[in-house]
């Protein structure tokens, strides 16, 4: 089954940092100015989710959601988690960090495109 | 010309070695006593550092900004913008300086900065000096001894947190409507741009009475969250990403105060074929349009980051518009020739050029630019991205998400019908743009298009008086305004009887 959201190892090392730091967090992807689209990283519960939000996987044992309006454009796309230098988005755990994560993705297949459809 | 970098000899500005935070009128150092660094984008370079503040500074901010409340609130509207044209006045016998000042911290071109930025900035305190002395409360009378007085009375202490692409003046936009209405400010910069508003702040310190204004540097989750959900703010304003404006409102629950959020879109803009009926003036206008998502390197919410292209025209008339592209001049953005700056952080140039790489990889046609920029000798750590043009269709991601960036998703149409079909398809109705020799169609298309601002027959203008704020996603309220006021107000309604007699109930 192909997964939706997958995170590199340099993502995993940070998600483990921060999970050391904060113990359970999550991830939320933003849209929009500035600091948008990117993957924002929370405390559990700091970000409030709702009916109008997905989940589309763990990455490191964290949930990742999304906004169900958001996905309906990116559902055929694989999210790949990854960390690069420099601190991240404002209001995201990673912005007092030295790395950042980042959403890199690629498009799925189209054997995956129809196991994902079968998610929705 | 080229300024020199700033703390260099014969530098227009040399910034402190550390910043701390303007509350209360002085500058006090934060209370851990902890600062983070403050990069160039234009050199990579730390050049200075800006306090890294905590919830304790927050509270100092919000003991100033409360002692200072019922007395501003009381100072005639005569008096409030006496202070902002003084403001507009001591900002623009210093324009160059700040103009130097806001390029180091951004990144952006100094010919934007001298050109828009700081101009703007100065004009939207008189625009706010000049519209709150026309502010008028409403008198009704119900019956003829029943009266309903309405009287517009500030918030009180209201917070704003602001965006790092246009550092100065979006704190402006915010500041001038919040100090007009009456109301005292606790600020929070972006972590990114902290520095440049508190040049602005020492520039401007003497006008203001103490308390008033107030600005506390730090990271977004060390300060922001501690102002925007504390009980001793009756308002928070922001722009930025949706997840964050999404999350301020959740704050704001709490307390039960209003937001206004500017969140940002994925503008189209809109070329119809009769924009090349003829070689003409109007024509090098509508090119110039499109080579609109470069300016301040893309990093605008209202950047026209879609353009849409009649499909009778399209080879003509890209033909044209990417030969406007490749003239566009990238380079130091302290030379006064430069049209295209930095990009405003590392993390930034990392995120475009991930969409870069899924641009391609979702088969979208790249038409020029798409790498990173080396401009050489002294700005090799800066952060650079070329000029970028894809062919795609609206499906594709890099056509639904803000990029951010001086990279443009081109798509045809065929009519107007779908024209309009393609321009709303996306979360956001922040800009569109809007382009045709033909009254009609560029009425029905401005009015079809469903986003707050729809530029017809040009794009990126911000003069004070224009209504800028979105339509779904993008946020809620409406900045560079009069009608901002009304954000920064309540309705007080005196309700008088006249009649002596009594109702007659009890």
């Amino acid at each position: 089954m192909a997964e939706r959201v997958v995170a590199t190892e340099e993502a995993l090392k940070l998600i483990d940092l921060l999970k050391e730091r904060y113990g359970s967090i999550m991830f939320y992807q933003s849209g929009g100015c500035c600091d948008g689209s990117v993957p924002m990283c929370y405390r559990d519960g700091d970000f409030r989710l709702g009916d109008s939000d997905i989940h589309l996987g763990e990455i490191g044992g964290v949930p990742f959601y999304m906004h169900k309006s958001q996905y309906e454009y990116w559902k055929h796309t694989q999210l790949i988690i990854d960390a690069k230098e420099g601190p991240g988005a404002a209001f995201s755990l990673d912005s007092i960090e030295e790395k950042h994560f980042i959403t890199d993705s690629r498009v799925f297949t189209d054997g995956e495109h129809k196991d994902i459809k079968t998610l929705l | 010309m080229i300024y020199a970098n700033p703390n260099t000899e014969g530098a227009l500005i040399h910034f402190k070695d550390k910043y701390d935070n303007f509350i209360g009128g002085k500058w006090v150092a934060p209370v851990k006593g902890e600062y983070f660094e403050n990069k160039s984008p234009v050199t990579g370079e730390v050049f200075t550092k800006a306090a890294r503040s905590s919830a304790e500074d927050i509270e100092l901010a919000l003991d100033a900004a409360h002692a200072a409340k019922d007395a501003w609130g009381k100072t005639s509207t005569a008096e409030r913008a006496r202070i902002l044209n003084k403001i507009a006045d001591r900002l623009e016998e210093n324009l160059e300086m700040i103009a130097v000042a806001e390029t180091w911290d951004n990144g952006k071109a100094v010919r934007e900065t001298l050109n828009a930025d700081i101009p703007l900035a100065i004009d939207h305190f008189r625009y706010f000096a000049g519209v709150i002395r026309a502010l008028e409360g409403r008198t009704t009378q119900l019956d003829n001894d029943t009266v309903a007085y309405h009287f517009h009375e500030p918030l009180g202490v209201v917070g704003q947190i602001i965006p790092w692409n246009f550092p100065i003046l979006m704190a402006t936009w915010k500041i001038a409507p919040a100090l007009a209405a009456g109301n005292c400010i606790v600020l929070k910069p972006a972590e990114q741009t902290p520095v440049s508003i508190l040049v602005v702040a020492e520039l401007i310190q003497d006008l203001l009475p103490a308390g008033v204004l107030n600005i506390v540097n730090g990271y977004g989750i060390e300060v922001g969250k501690p102002l925007a959900t504390n009980p001793r703010i009756a308002k928070v304003a922001f722009t930025g990403s949706t997840a964050v404006g999404r999350q301020i409102m959740q704050y704001a629950t709490e307390n039960i105060i209003p937001v206004t959020l500017e969140l940002g879109g994925k503008s189209p803009n809109v070329f119809f074929e009769d924009v090349m009926d003829k070689d003409d003036e109007f024509l090098d206008k509508a090119i110039e349009g499109f080579v609109m998502f470069a300016l301040n390197s893309g990093e605008i919410c209202t950047c026209p980051s879609r353009a849409l292209i009649q499909e009778s025209i399209y080879d003509k008339f890209m033909e044209r518009a990417l030969e406007r592209v490749k003239a566009i001049k990238v380079g130091n953005p302290l030379d006064t020739d430069v049209m295209m700056g930095a990009q405003a952080s590392n993390q930034q140039k990392e995120k475009i050029l991930s969409y870069i790489k899924l641009g391609q990889e979702e088969g979208a046609e790249l038409l020029i630019g798409g790498k990173e920029n080396d401009l050489g000798e002294g700005l090799k750590n800066g952060n650079y991205i070329q000029p970028t043009v894809f062919k795609g269709n609206n499906k594709m991601r890099i056509f639904q998400e803000e990029i951010f960036g001086p990279v443009l998703a081109v798509t045809t149409f065929k009519d107007f019908n779908e024209a309009m079909e393609i321009a709303n398809d996306t979360l956001y109705g922040l800009g569109a743009g809007v382009w045709s020799r033909s009254g009609d169609i560029a009425y029905r298309a401005g009015r079809g298009i469903q986003a707050g601002r729809v530029w017809t027959n040009t794009y990126h203008q911000y003069p004070a008086g224009a209504a800028f704020g979105g339509f779904k996603m993008s946020g809620i309220g409406r900045e560079n305004h009069a009608m901002m006021l009304e954000h920064y107000q309540q309705t007080k309604c005196l309700l008088v009887s006249y009649d002596r007699k009594a109702q007659g109930f009890f």
